[in-house]
């Protein structure tokens, strides 16, 4: 018999025993496709998002005036549960028993000791799907190796591509969490799928490291074929010039063009107003172009220097040149494009106020996402889902 | 243990992405996925684009699209034909998934839009990918790894502070475009299997791109904040606005080590100073800081600026491996800055059978790729086949829907195939 969904993952039970990103992230985009998503912490442990990591509202600390953990957790359930203790253990089975998928990032090894293993998952129900993430995965030398996403970053080689060639390379922040992010909704989906076909769960390792490495497999094959370490080098590009980012009106503001062939150099000098580059043997060709590319740069920099970014933008645009805002974070919330996607839904927090949860990079004709509540507050849902959530949980499999 | 199962092995995908997303149809690939890559006659421009083996510019050598289109089957087709039009409807009888990148609008004027082919088959599931998604103010603007870098707001925030925001050399946004164009379709197909339904997926690259951002629009949701590019420092990790180095130079490259607090980062930061005062470097307000008060959400710089003093100083005395191996060992917080090279000989990913080397015949040569992103339990996540030359599967997938050799030479002649 065929459902009826409405939305991707309605239906769709998710106990989150995980914290800061990597693991929440999951779990937040499962629950704006309708999943019934519960993140479990407890007071002697809140997610470190909560504890000690900027922003808080108004720059004043407190639990549930984390920014960061707001636009990780939006529309779930949170409950605390004290894994140290026996009745905690005991409340953490219940939620599982409940659970269609269990999403947990803690360093490999410690869900068992604490008595919530694979094992006993699946003793408690066996179609459970367990999904880890961690930085290095479950096996292997390094195992139980911990570390954050700027660290692994540099370890998937992220780092050392960032920068320019004489200084020395940039880092990218927690940049390789959100990769394991999307992976992780994968193969969470996939293994959703794997069940709707067979009724079996499973258990699914995911390393950070890993799935960094995905996003780097053109430098890792000119390595392996042609012996050469990709090199960090600003903004340049083997074959594109201009290719870079320019100086434009106003305090640190800048746009970015980049010029693959001929057509487009000739429409960049045409809304400069320069018509004579196009002639001018140093910009001819795009070996001409990428030999004087201190030149190209000179020219095109004294051009936007007189414009606004988004008077660039619009105007290289309309006449068909690839360019771009340098956009701040600013610029992204009165992004045009990104309110007319919904981007950004305004949701109301208690102690927050005023707030934005992210969307979905993709919409779905059928089945849009919503989200219609913000993060909520420590253990705020424990009475709702222990008793209300469980108990309807147990009358169902009854 | 039972064998795994190619959880998509009875799901057809036709693939007409460019190089901006490639990763998707890889991506289900690697789930065991038939993905049929699309080329035009003659094979994609997008063959042209990034380094070739052994430097050799060439279509059937490109290591771009080695990385991204293998587990892909392949075919040309032109369907600027109304016979190459015919035959993709044809083909998409019997397809689940459609992926592709054409400017929106382009495939609804050849009557291949979501509208028609969800005629042929009410149960597909199409994804569009563009550089600004379907509708909108930018929907016809165009996008390159630079721009789409720079219209996500990654941009802003890498760079050093006296020099232009930067990309990362090797392109980036392109796989999150893909990887979330993935993401997006996989769900959709999920869904299909629940309910029968399919539907169209409208993937925006430069929303892609802004989940690369992390949590940090919430500096400016929450306070205004707006976080600038500050090189090789972490920003945005202490109320006072002080910032952290994150890469140091050490004797044979550079490492990654941060100021952190919570537990890890305050056994990390006890642990270097042991480590430093093994050397005889550690300094006396150093030797006796006590950690465990140390609160990095209300540090001041000046304190920061001590303490990376003297890593600074000590870093430059070790050497990438020495750092690794003790970091490993001491269960620090941090790792080197690697390449390529240090990927590939990492001990880690070995043990984990990460490597597959792959035969190459038309080179002479085996090539070595990651075989998977996630290890299953009962789903097979691999390397199955490397990426196809120009129209190498014309005969069979074209022969699944009855044409003959003497057919397809006849459609090659007029430049359909």
């Amino acid at each position: 018999m065929m459902e009826t969904a409405r939305q991707v993952f309605e239906g769709i039970k998710v106990a989150e025993f995980a914290a800061v990103a990597a693991g929440p992230a999951i779990g937040k985009h499962m629950a704006d496709h309708g999943a019934c998503v519960v993140h479990v912490e407890s007071h002697e442990r809140p997610d470190g998002f909560r504890l000690n990591y900027p922003p808080y509202k108004d720059n004043k600390y407190g639990l549930n005036r984390a920014g960061s953990f707001a636009i990780c957790n939006n529309n779930k359930y949170d409950v605390t549960i004290d894994l140290k203790a026996k009745e905690g253990v005991d409340r953490a089975l219940e939620l599982i028993e409940w659970a269609d998928v269990v999403i947990e990032n803690f360093t490999p090894g410690t869900i068992k000791k604490l008595g919530i293993g694979y094992e006993e998952m699946k003793r408690v129900n066996p179609r459970i799907i367990l999904f880890s993430t961690c930085n290095q995965g479950q096996t292997g030398p390094h195992a139980n190796h911990p570390g954050f996403g700027s660290h692994l970053s540099s370890l998937c080689g992220f780092t050392y591509v960032t920068g320019y060639p004489d200084r020395l390379p940039c880092i990218l922040g927690p940049y390789v969490d959100f990769i394991a992010v999307g992976y992780g909704v994968i193969a969470v989906t996939a293994a959703l799928e794997h069940r709707r076909r067979t009724g079996e769960g499973q258990w699914i390792d995911l390393a950070q490291y890993e799935t960094g490495v995905q996003f780097m497999i053109p430098a890792l094959l000119e390595y392996g074929t042609n012996h050469r370490v990709v090199e960090r080098e600003g903004n340049r590009h083997p074959f594109a010039v201009p290719h870079n980012t320019y100086r434009c009106k106003g305090d640190d503001r800048w746009c970015a063009i980049s010029v693959f062939n001929d057509e487009e150099w000739k429409a960049l000098c045409e809304c400069m107003g320069r018509e004579e580059l196009i002639s001018d043997p140093r910009f001819k060709t795009i070996p001409a172009r990428k030999k004087h590319e201190d030149d190209v740069d000179r020219e095109v920099g004294n051009w936007t220097a007189q414009l606004t970014a988004e008077e660039v933008f619009k105007k290289l645009q309309e006449n068909g040149v690839k360019a771009g805002i340098v956009q701040t974070l600013a610029d992204l919330f009165a992004d045009p494009q990104l309110k007319h996607r919904g981007f950004w839904t305004p949701l109301d927090h208690p102690e927050i106020g005023r707030c934005h949860a992210e969307g979905p990079p993709f919409a779905l004709s059928k089945t849009p996402f919503k989200i219609d509540r913000p993060a909520p507050m420590i253990g705020e849902h424990n009475e709702l889902v222990f008793k209300t959530f469980l108990t309807a949980g147990k009358k169902e499999k009854d | 243990m039972e064998e795994k199962v190619k959880l998509l092995k009875d799901c057809r995908v036709l693939d007409f992405t460019n190089e901006t997303a490639f990763l998707c149809g890889k991506i289900l690939g690697d789930l065991g996925a038939d993905v049929v890559k699309v080329e035009k006659p003659g094979g994609d421009e997008s063959r042209n684009l990034g380094s070739f083996f052994q430097d050799i510019p060439h279509p059937e050598k490109n290591l771009y699209w080695f990385s991204y289109n293998h587990n892909k089957r392949g075919i040309t087709l032109n369907i600027e034909t109304e016979t190459g039009r015919e035959i993709l409807r044809k083909l998409v009888e019997n397809t689940d998934i459609v992926l592709e990148t054409f400017a929106p609008g382009y495939l609804e004027k050849s009557g291949l839009g979501y509208a028609a082919l969800s005629e042929i088959n009410p149960k597909l599931v199409m994804t569009s990918v563009t550089p600004f998604g379907q509708s909108g103010p930018y929907k016809d603007y165009k996008g390159s790894d630079l721009v789409l870098t720079a219209m996500s707001g990654l941009m802003s925030s890498l760079g050093d502070r006296d020099k232009p925001p930067i990309r990362t050399t090797l392109p980036q946004s392109y796989m999150w475009i893909g990887m979330h164009a993935a993401m997006g379709t996989l769900m959709a197909y999920y869904h299909r299997g629940r309910t029968g339904e399919g539907q169209h997926v409208d993937v925006s690259g430069q929303a892609g791109v802004i989940w690369a951002l992390n949590h940090s629009p919430s500096f400016y949701d929450l306070n205004k904040e707006v976080p600038r590019r500050e090189g090789s420092y972490i920003t945005g990790r202490s109320i006072t606005g002080a910032i952290f180095r994150a890469v140091y130079p050490c004797q044979d490259g550079y490492v990654t080590f941060v100021i952190y607090g919570g537990p890890a980062g305050k056994r990390t930061n006890r642990r270097l100073v042991e480590w430093m005062d093994s050397k005889g470097m550690a300094p006396d307000d150093l030797k006796n800081k006590d950690w465990d008060k140390f609160d990095i959400a209300a540090v001041a710089q000046e304190e920061v600026d001590r303490i990376e003093d003297a890593c600074m100083k000590f870093f430059t005395t070790v050497t990438k491996k020495e750092f690794f191996e003790h970091v490993l060992e001491n269960d620090m917080l941090g790792y080197p800055v690697a390449t390529a090279k240090e990927i590939l000989e990492d001990e880690q990913l070995k043990a984990r059978g990460l490597w597959r080397e792959v035969e190459h015949e038309g080179l002479g040569t085996k090539i070595t790729y990651p075989a998977f992103s996630t290890v299953f339990s009962s789903i097979a996540c691999d390397f199955w086949r490397r990426a196809p030359l120009i129209g190498e599967h014309n005969r069979e997938v074209y022969g699944e829907i009855g044409l003959n050799d003497s057919d397809i030479l006849r459609l090659k002649r007029a430049n359909v195939i």
